[in-house]
């Protein structure tokens, strides 16, 4: 099969290709090295490639953030634009969780699970404050950002955040697998099984993410006006 | 910020002690308004009507002595001139600093277009009362919802357990007024018992078998013949 450059025109021989190549300066030709049935390139970019360009998501919708999500697969935004031509209700068919909302501690277990059942490689998107941090619900029911239960890719911003915030994710998450090499594909994937239903983080590493006001242990709640317990230093107390 | 004379200073001193005997409170006024409910009731009843009044210009509220909740609800469901027969729910109310709880019967009378409140006082160290799922199946859940955020017990429950919490849950009520917001135990507790939940505490056996979990045969259908099915 030749190469048809214009309408019209037979077909350019290989010969004729190479020709018109080394003219407009392209060494080697139009084609790369050897005949045009085939073409050198690195396994690394094509398996990427084709993983970064048909990202199936795997909607986890708890709250607002997945009215947002749903816009963003609708026609105005069209994710399917970026290759997640379809949400996939089946997690063994999906490659990204789409997190968008509030994960009670009671939903932990689900999430964690419908993770595992995702097949390797698989990526995972935090949609807004809730999902990334636990939001405004620092509460006794709410999980405090579901990094705890789940490896998190890319965490995006906003409550919820626009379509075109998530968007923006998914071609980070994008970018992120085009920098994947198949060198190191086993270190990238490889999960511990003994970390399976258990925090991923671990107590110091909650702890301090659940500040500046403390723990659940030291309850020193200083915003708005309430206080569980007198502040121990005077310049904490928010005039 | 000049803070003395705030609007907040009730809010900055914090929850009253527990031990504190200040009385749950109350709109005045009810009793002087006339209402041929509340007088049949109070004919029929006599002293487990504790109070009467009116909130919100025409919702009237009855306090109930807790101890005969379903003889009275019995009465406002069954009696003809009465026939308060929906159930729209059953609640409770923490004041907090250590006075009753309140249990929140909120009735609809379908017949005569209706609506009554009535409300049992509960103590904290005496938090225990008679389930009227008898009357209405609908105080099932309801019940089960008052029992897991406020720790209230219903006596003859057909069911009573956790519902909205987890059922391995064990930092206590959360809606009442002395639990801490974020829960007693460290985020890092929380997530790993968060994690360690089994389904089997969620469900009886037979929603199991309704819903084809693994590990739980379902259940065998019943013969042609129409002789029942297995009994288990």
């Amino acid at each position: 099969m030749g190469l048809n450059d214009g309408e019209g025109r037979d077909p350019l021989t290989p010969a004729e290709a190479e020709a018109l190549g080394a003219a407009e300066g392209r060494q080697g030709g139009l084609l790369g090295f050897g005949s045009p049935t085939f073409l050198t390139t690195k396994v690394d970019f094509v398996v990427n490639w084709a993983r970064r360009n048909s990202l199936w998501p795997m909607p986890f919708g708890t709250a607002c953030c997945a009215i947002e999500m749903m816009a963003s697969a609708a026609s105005n935004f069209d994710l399917a634009r970026f290759g997640m031509e379809r949400m996939s209700f089946s997690p063994r068919q999906a490659d990204v969780l789409i997190c968008a909302g509030r994960v009670p501690y009671k939903l932990a277990p689900v999430l964690r699970r419908i993770w595992d059942q995702m097949m390797q490689p698989k990526w995972c998107v935090s949609m807004g404050a809730c999902a990334s941090s636990g939001g405004v619900f620092d509460t006794y029911s709410m999980v405090q950002g579901i990094d705890t239960i789940v490896p998190v890719d890319v965490y995006v911003p906003g409550c919820p955040p626009r379509p075109e915030g998530l968007i923006y994710g998914l071609m980070m998450i994008q970018e992120k697998i085009r920098n994947e090499s198949l060198s190191n594909h086993y270190a990238l994937r490889a999960e511990d099984p003994a970390l399976v239903a258990r925090p991923r983080a671990g107590a110091d590493e909650i702890g301090a993410l659940a500040g500046p006001f403390g723990n659940s242990t030291q309850q020193e709640q200083l915003s708005s006006f309430a206080q569980t317990a007198r502040p121990k230093r005077s310049e904490d107390l928010l005039s | 910020m000049e803070k003395s004379g705030s609007a907040f200073d009730a809010v900055e001193q914090g929850p009253e002690a527990s031990e504190s005997t200040v009385g749950t409170p109350r709109a005045s006024g009810g009793d002087q308004i006339e209402n041929p409910l509340v007088t049949a009731l109070r004919g029929r009843f006599d002293s487990s009507i504790l109070h009467h009044e009116i909130q919100a210009s025409d919702q009237h509220v009855v306090f109930v002595d807790a101890a005969d909740n379903r003889k009275v609800l019995s009465w406002l469901k069954d009696e003809p001139d009465q026939l308060y027969d929906l159930l729209v729910d059953v609640t409770a109310v923490d004041y907090g600093g250590g006075r009753p709880i309140q249990v929140v019967y909120q009735l609809w009378s379908i017949a005569f277009k209706r609506a009554l409140r009535v409300k049992c006082e509960l103590p904290l160290d005496a938090l225990s009362i008679d389930s009227v799922v008898a009357l209405w199946g609908a105080a099932n859940w309801l019940e089960r919802e008052v029992y897991d955020l406020f720790g209230v017990h219903f006596r003859d429950h057909p069911d009573l357990r956790r519902i909205l919490m987890p059922q391995n849950y064990a930092e206590g009520y959360p809606l009442r007024k002395d639990f801490p917001l974020r829960g007693r135990f460290s985020r890092e507790e929380q997530t790993r018992r968060a994690l360690s939940q089994d389904y089997h505490d969620y469900y009886t056996l037979e929603e199991l078998e309704v819903g084809g979990a693994p590990g739980i045969e379902p259940p065998a259908p019943p013969d042609a013949t129409g002789e029942g099915g297995v009994s288990r």
